[in-house]
């Protein structure tokens, strides 16, 4: 098991092969899923950072416009500004495949951003994974600051801040809250596959990561390797969450909340 | 009305000689309501506030005393009546009031920050806010705990710092709403010492309380309230030997009443 099988063809459809056992496919996979992940495997290494790299470039983006975004629709009360929170909330739930087509549609040599040659690059997935992002990370700010605000308001008033001077304010001091918020999204953008797969294409060595590559081994019958894929996912997400609480943890005994 | 107009007298606007010459005061109430949902919780406040005079809104709970010192401090926006400082300019009326809450609200900062943030909304160029913070911290006595998050302070220290906030801004007006209502005697005496440096340092005290040992203490004018009513308004020392209402009769006698 030196490398990740690159070629459709050389592969065999493990799972339609007559003599197919359950008992020892998995035990097969969990095998190879460890060895995959002791050896460091190089193409292994690519696919991981490239899924990072995309979906942490993908969740700044989205938190540098849905950090004021959210706490902007806290602060300021606006004609239609129940609406825009229904609307935020709904779209937390965007399904990916909608979003990937519809990013595709832009940048698909027919559409709009044509002329840019963004379809089928992990910037084109940056852009996907951003806007699945946004409403989280818009939603999730708008409750934590409407609720700080709730407590600051009158404080505020009486030293004489507006609502515009609030917003820095109010973002700075729900920081421990909004890395929940930030965590929600970035947990949404790495497991997401609908999105990426449309507009990224799963190059191999351009476009493919992780969730595409579980994809397409499984689809292939390499079953041992989506599901060593698998098992790097699940670890990076639970140590990206158990290193938020920890942060969280720590925050709220140091600074009392 | 008759017989409330009859016991308020107003011998407080003399009373203001010392007052600086940029000063915001006196305030004038004229005929001031507010209303929540139909139900009249303030009315026809009509009240003159001046400078060097500590007045005590004294009153059981639920009076509207607090309400009271919210429209004063601009905070809340009287459903009929005016509010009228003798200055116009808002910018400057801010500046020159702060405001002590029952409940501090501190940011979630250190204890030094939580001052600086006031001073800094305030316009106040960065290396000047330190010495200012320091001398604010001294005055409370909580120089210490600078670095401190701010929300890891007792009740009574959070208590102090919002004074200290307060005291950086050098307000000429400082409202303060039963500022030591959740405190122990200990912390309350600290609290209260603060207010008399407040007051030697010139800036008018405005206190709400229903503690009345508070209001003896504190108290040059009193202005009793009940049931969102200016019941009565007297000197301090005429108001405890001798109150003129029934419902301060009543209050001082430490009657309940509703």
């Amino acid at each position: 098991m030196g490398a990740l099988p690159g070629n459709r063809e050389e592969q065999p459809l493990r799972i339609r092969h007559p003599a197919f056992r359950m008992d020892v496919m998995f035990t097969q996979s969990f095998g190879t899923a460890f060895e995959l992940i002791a050896t460091l495997d190089a193409q292994l290494f690519a696919i991981v950072g490239l899924s990072l790299q995309v979906s942490v470039i993908a969740v700044a983006v989205a938190a540098v416009i849905g950090l004021p975004l959210g706490a902007f629709v806290a602060v300021f009360d606006f004609r239609g500004r129940s609406a825009a929170i229904a609307l935020l909330n709904t779209l937390m739930g965007l399904p990916p495949v909608v979003v990937g087509l519809i990013v595709y549609l832009m940048l698909s040599r027919a559409g709009p951003l044509g002329p840019f040659g963004l379809l089928f690059t992990p910037t084109a997935m940056v852009i996907a994974q951003s806007i699945l992002v946004l409403p989280i990370i818009a939603a999730l700010t708008r409750q934590t600051v409407a609720d700080l605000y709730g407590e600051y308001t009158e404080q505020l008033q009486s030293l004489g801040v507006g609502p515009v001077r609030a917003i820095p304010t109010l973002l700075w001091d729900g920081r421990y809250s909004l890395l929940t918020a930030i965590l929600a999204g970035f947990g949404r953008a790495i497991a997401e596959v609908g999105a990426v797969l449309i507009v990224g294409g799963n190059i191999n060595h351009v476009t493919r990561v992780m969730t595409t590559t579980i994809a397409l081994e499984t689809s292939k019958g390499n079953l041992a390797i989506a599901l060593g894929l698998g098992i790097i996912l699940l670890a990076l997400a639970l140590a990206v969450n158990a290193g938020a609480l920890f942060v969280q943890g720590v925050a709220q005994r140091v600074e009392g909340g | 009305m008759s017989k409330l107009a009859l016991v308020i007298d107003k011998p407080f606007e003399e009373q203001s000689k010392t007052a600086p010459h940029d000063s915001i005061l006196p305030l004038v109430l004229d005929g001031v309501c507010f209303d929540i949902n139909g139900h009249r919780l303030l009315d026809r406040i009509s009240l003159t506030l001046c400078h060097g005079v500590r007045t005590v809104l004294l009153g059981p709970n639920g009076a509207g005393k607090s309400l009271l010192l919210r429209l004063c401090h601009g905070l809340l926006q009287p459903t009929t009546g005016r509010i009228q400082w003798s200055d116009n300019d808002s910018r400057r009326l801010h500046k020159k009031q702060a405001m002590v809450f029952q409940r501090p609200v501190l940011l979630r900062r250190s204890v030094a920050a939580n001052v600086a943030y006031a001073l800094a909304v305030k316009g106040v160029s960065n290396d000047r806010r330190r010495p200012m913070v320091a001398r604010a911290l001294e005055e409370v006595g909580l120089a210490q705990l600078a670095r401190r998050p701010a929300r890891v302070l007792s009740s009574g220290e959070q208590q102090r710092l919002a004074l200290a906030r307060a005291w950086a801004l050098e307000p000429e007006v400082l409202f303060l709403d039963e500022p030591t209502a959740n405190l122990d005697p200990g912390a309350t005496r600290l609290i209260e010492e603060t207010i008399n440096a407040f007051h030697r340092q010139g800036t008018k005290i405005v206190l709400v309380t229903h503690d009345l040992g508070q209001a003896r203490r504190h108290a040059d004018e009193i202005v009793f309230l009940h049931r969102g009513r200016l019941v009565e308004r007297s000197m301090a020392a005429a108001f405890f030997k001798r109150p003129r209402s029934d419902e301060a009769k009543a209050f001082l006698a430490g009657e309940l009443l509703d």
